[in-house]
């Protein structure tokens, strides 16, 4: 059997190069009408009426939707349901929705749409998450009591004793920005009443069609059979088509049931920047105490993050930011506050990383400078505090129902990068600007950037851009590292189902509960499938899911998609297999577990599998029985010759599998737990210049190990691994949103600076496999963390570089003071 | 105001009766069916609009139809010939240069584009080219990949 990357890539390859891949904007419905939402301009106001008769006198207007439309709750939340799908009694941000426009055309309902008059009494807005916190503050939700959302905490050990052990104490505030999913496909909906039931069909780009679901029954007051919300190609998520998605959805279905007609709504660029949520810009205030051994003796943080105007998943967020919140080192004294905030700012939510992000750019720059002030390497100073074999976590759990694989990723990354070499590179500390064993190129040499990617695929041929500098650049390599738990974690109900359905002839359908989000599901759930049913893959066809043929299998987010899924699919298969198996152990001359799956064959015995020796000495009964080399005699029977049978001796060859998480614990008022049931560990190292003059940082190179468990489909692996890379680099270095006054001024691309090809530098991943146990195919995560640790090892390259420490981001570099004192020593 | 535009779209003469000024991306998604081109950001940022106007990758989203009379249009459908797939599409599948593939359709006309105006272009050149295009998911390095295949191909 060929390998699975050879073998199969991607299911929608060919759909998805020729334009044939229908994302939800790319659905059509006969006699569709067209809806746009309608915002006021108000960011923190009391309304007292919306007037939508000049939008409703507009030709071709159908009906301005409100909030008094909503027959059901107009109010929703995966947590607190304080998310209004109109706008009701106040305005809480600016993206907030007061209207809908339903019109024969989309230009119609966007004309309309600034018709729409709302008549409020503004409220002064509260923009600064500290000061939301005082008692004073004006409440973004009044009936909350507080703009504190949650609280959370890590309690352990006593940190008085631990600073008093220490001999150095490191303490720094940082923040970082809200930034920006920026999903290729913009929010979009398509909604239609079934005429033969009355069904609504919920046509989406979503990521999580069961909550979706959800809040559309809720919002139009209806049962969940009533709504059958339909899995459609997705153009990009990245955590942030969780909330939002759904209250366009909910939006757009009640039009469609009020009208009667289908509905479609699609998003423009600059209305999806204003309403979606963004990741949470974070206060920390990190202290940290050392031994002069280069021992952590404790730790205490606080951990502000500003949620917005509603709640979403603020609490989960924050959640893993204070599980999280020592990276991956033991530490024995821990004191972890943790505030989820509300605003007037614009929402904040799930996106990629999901509080992690935020937290390593912190931990990962105070390690380095802890180790500066003992005396060894961020490196050495890492390994004196990581996490090994048997560890305990500061939330009191147990590193040992798996490999702990920090330091092997570690030294991955080293390795590829020739760390003990590049950091005698580095530009801070050194005398000279031209640090030994790099060459200047002459300025008439640097007028064209040479290419940073390299054809054929291969390590790159131009190592000898790492080593050339251009005039005024000074040189830095950073790393960074983390652990995460994997999937939900304690923050809630985790399990997943599959369903594996063989045909008559031999042909299989398989469905998951997992979303194609864009990132591969479809094919690595077929990839798991096929091995472990033995057969090709060619024989499976996915079957895009709906919330009415499987049972509600959660979200696709927090990397769960090939753990969660993947698991339900081999236990799917495996359940399927036990039923063929016991309806043929008999022809096959064995007992039900002795039967086995390979090469589109079931086996009597599992000895020898030469099929290429073999020739079948007899065929009439369907079941072969033939000699292999070592002449002993075997029985098999072909996968679809078996099919057939079962069908005539009625039974069905169809299986639903249910990976439920292992057991995970938390409680609240310590922050002792078994968080999550497993953990990746990620390693990245980048190599950059900074120019003196004008603050510009070329990335020249990038490496990356990360332990996946499993590959199920490697060069997807990778693909992820470049992208959480790139997202990384551009959350370090260019994104950010801006809204002065909590009014939104990013509001498309050309203000909000995305990573584009040529910022990139070379990329090389290693891919470490250590099979999980408690995963069925041993296959664990890789979305998110790849997306976490660059933005550190970028800052910590800059200051290798320049000597100039970053505690904000993104991170803006001026002009360099001449001769940068050389304060802290470098490294 | 509607007026008759005339044009040729993927190798067919065709007029359409519509306003002049709509943008030539909603006159192919929504009039013509044509939805293998996206909608990105209206505002010529990202790519993902990108056609060939008599051969020359243009921004969709911001161009009018009324400006095309008279032109050659070619999109995503129009690429491929008797169900064979163009060099530059086998250069991305061969590639793997797609994640969620929305940027693709864009991304492999904006290269078409720039091989028909210099079948032998110098590579930083191509790849400054293609430095338009926007990618989410982030993929550049297969992508760049699959650029300097189909940049191969072409100069043989």
């Amino acid at each position: 059997m060929s390998k699975p990357e050879t073998k199969c890539w991607r299911n929608d390859a060919y759909a998805k190069v020729t334009g044939k891949a229908k994302f939800t904007d790319d659905l059509k419905f006969v006699n569709a009408l067209h809806a746009a939402p309608a915002y006021s301009d108000f960011v923190h106001a009391r309304i007292l009426s919306i007037d939508t008769s000049a939008a409703e006198k507009v030709s071709g207007v159908i009906r301005v939707l409100t909030a008094k439309d909503v027959p059901g709750v107009n109010r929703f939340g995966q947590i607190i349901r304080d998310y209004r799908i109109f706008a009701d009694d106040k305005i809480r941000y600016h993206g907030d929705v007061v209207a809908v426009i339903v019109a024969e055309t989309r230009e119609i309902a966007i004309s309309a749409a600034q018709l729409v008059k709302v008549n409020a009494e503004p409220l002064p807005a509260v923009l600064d998450p500290e000061a939301a916190m005082l008692p004073d503050a004006p409440l973004v939700h009044e009936n909350h009591g507080s703009n504190i959302v949650n609280t959370h905490v890590v309690r352990r050990g006593n940190v008085d004793n631990g600073f008093k052990q220490a001999d150095f104490v490191i303490e720094e505030m940082f923040r970082t920005q809200t930034i920006e999913h920026a999903y290729m496909e913009t929010e979009a909906a398509i909604c239609v009443t079934r005429s033969t039931d009355g069904v609504i069909e919920v046509y989406g780009s979503m990521q999580h069609p069961f909550s979706t679901r959800r809040f559309v029954a809720a919002c139009l007051g209806v049962a969940l059979s009533e709504i059958e919300v339909i899995g459609t190609p997705m153009g990009g998520g990245f955590g942030g088509k969780d909330d939002t998605a759904a209250i366009v959805c909910a939006r757009t279905a009640l039009a469609a049931k009020l009208l009667g007609r289908p509905v479609k709504m699609v998003y423009r660029r600059d209305w999806s920047m204003r309403e979606s949520y963004k990741r949470h810009p974070y206060r920390v205030a990190y202290k940290m105490g050392v031994t002069k051994a280069g021992r952590i003796t404790a730790v205490q943080c606080r951990i502000v993050a500003d949620g917005g105007a509603y709640c979403s998943v603020t609490p989960w967020v924050t959640w893993r930011s204070t599980v999280q919140c020592c990276g991956p080192y033991v530490v024995e004294n821990v004191h972890c506050d943790t505030f989820g905030v509300y605003t007037n700012n614009v929402v904040a939510g799930a996106m990629r990383g999901f509080g992690s992000p935020q937290m390593n750019f912190v931990i990962e720059q105070v390690v380095e400078m802890a180790a500066v002030k003992v005396g060894i390497s961020g490196i050495e100073f890492r390994r004196r505090n990581m996490v090994r074999q048997g560890s305990v976590t500061i939330t009191g759990q147990k590193l040992d129902g798996h490999k702990v694989a920090m330091e092997q990723v570690l030294d991955a990354v080293l390795k590829e990068i020739d760390y003990e070499k590049k950091l005698g590179w580095c530009s801070h500390g050194k005398t000279s600007t031209t640090p030994q064993g790099l060459g200047v190129r002459q300025p008439s040499a640097a007028v064209e950037r040479e290419p940073a990617f390299e054809s054929g695929g291969g390590p790159p041929q131009s190592k000898t851009l790492s080593r050339e500098l251009e005039q005024d650049e000074l040189y830095g390599m950073g790393v960074a590292m983390s652990y995460r738990g994997v999937s939900l974690g304690a923050e809630g109900v985790d399990f997943c189902s599959a369903i594996i359905n063989a045909q008559a002839d031999g042909s299989i359908f398989l469905e998951t509960g997992i979303h194609e989000n864009g990132q591969g599901s479809e094919s690595a759930m077929l990839l798991i499938c096929a091995e472990e049913l033995g057969v090709d893959l060619n024989r499976i066809r996915y079957r895009r899911s709906s919330t009415s043929s499987i049972p509600d299998s959660g979200t696709t987010v927090a990397s769960r998609g090939t753990i969660m899924g993947g698991g339900a699919v081999t236990l799917a298969a495996r359940e399927l297999k036990k039923k063929i198996a016991e309806a043929f152990c008999e022809k096959l001359h064995c007992a039900a577990d002795e039967v086995r799956f390979k090469d589109n064959f079931i086996w009597g015995k599992a000895t020898r599998m030469e099929c290429g020796d073999m020739s079948p000495l007899s065929s009439t009964r369907h079941v072969a029985s033939f000699q292999s080399a070592d002449m002993s005699t075997h029985s098999k029977i072909s996968f679809a010759e078996a099919m057939r049978q079962m069908w005539a001796m009625q039974k069905f060859p169809f299986a639903l599998g249910v990976f439920r998480a292992p057991r995970v614990s938390w409680d609240e008022h310590t922050g002792q737990g078994d968080a999550y049931f497993t953990w990746v560990y990620g390693c990245q190292a980048v190599e950059l210049t900074v120019n003196k003059r004008t603050g510009k940082v070329r990335l020249l190179n990038a490496v990356a190990a990360h332990d996946v468990g499993r590959a199920v489909n490697p060069e997807m692996v990778r693909g992820q691994i470049y992208g959480g890379m790139a997202m990384s680099a551009g959350y370090a270095l260019h994104e950010e949103v801006k809204a002065p006054g909590g009014k939104m001024t990013t509001l498309n691309l050309n203000t909000y600076r995305l990573p584009r090809s040529m910022d990139l530098p070379e990329m090389k991943v290693i891919i470490v496999e250590n099979p999980d146990p408690v995963s069925p195919t041993g296959a664990k995560s890789i979305g998110e963390p790849a997306n976490e640790i660059l933005a550190p090892a970028i800052a910590n390259a800059i200051f290798n570089a320049t000597g100039v420490r970053h505690f904000s981001l993104p991170i803006k570099l001026g002009a360099m003071p001449e001769a940068t004192a050389c304060e802290e020593g470098c490294k | 105001m509607d007026q008759s535009i005339s044009f040729t779209l993927n190798g067919k003469p065709l007029t359409v009766a519509t306003d002049p000024s709509r943008p030539l991306l909603e006159v192919l998604r929504e009039d013509l069916d044509l939805t293998g081109t996206k909608y990105g950001c209206g505002e010529s940022q990202c790519g993902a609009c990108t056609v060939l106007v008599d051969g020359v990758a243009v921004r969709s989203c911001v161009r009018t139809v009324g400006s095309v009379t008279g032109k050659k249009i070619t999109t995503i459908e129009g690429l491929s010939a008797d169900g064979k797939l163009h060099p530059v599409q086998e250069a991305f599948l061969a590639e793997k240069a797609y994640q969620c593939g929305f940027c693709i359709p864009g991304m492999i006309m904006g290269l078409v584009g720039a091989l028909q105006q210099k079948p032998v272009p110098g590579d930083a050149e191509l790849l400054s080219g293609m430095h338009g295009h926007i990618c989410r998911c982030c993929g550049y390095p297969n992508l760049v990949k699959a650029i300097r295949r189909a940049a191969a191909q072409a100069r043989k």
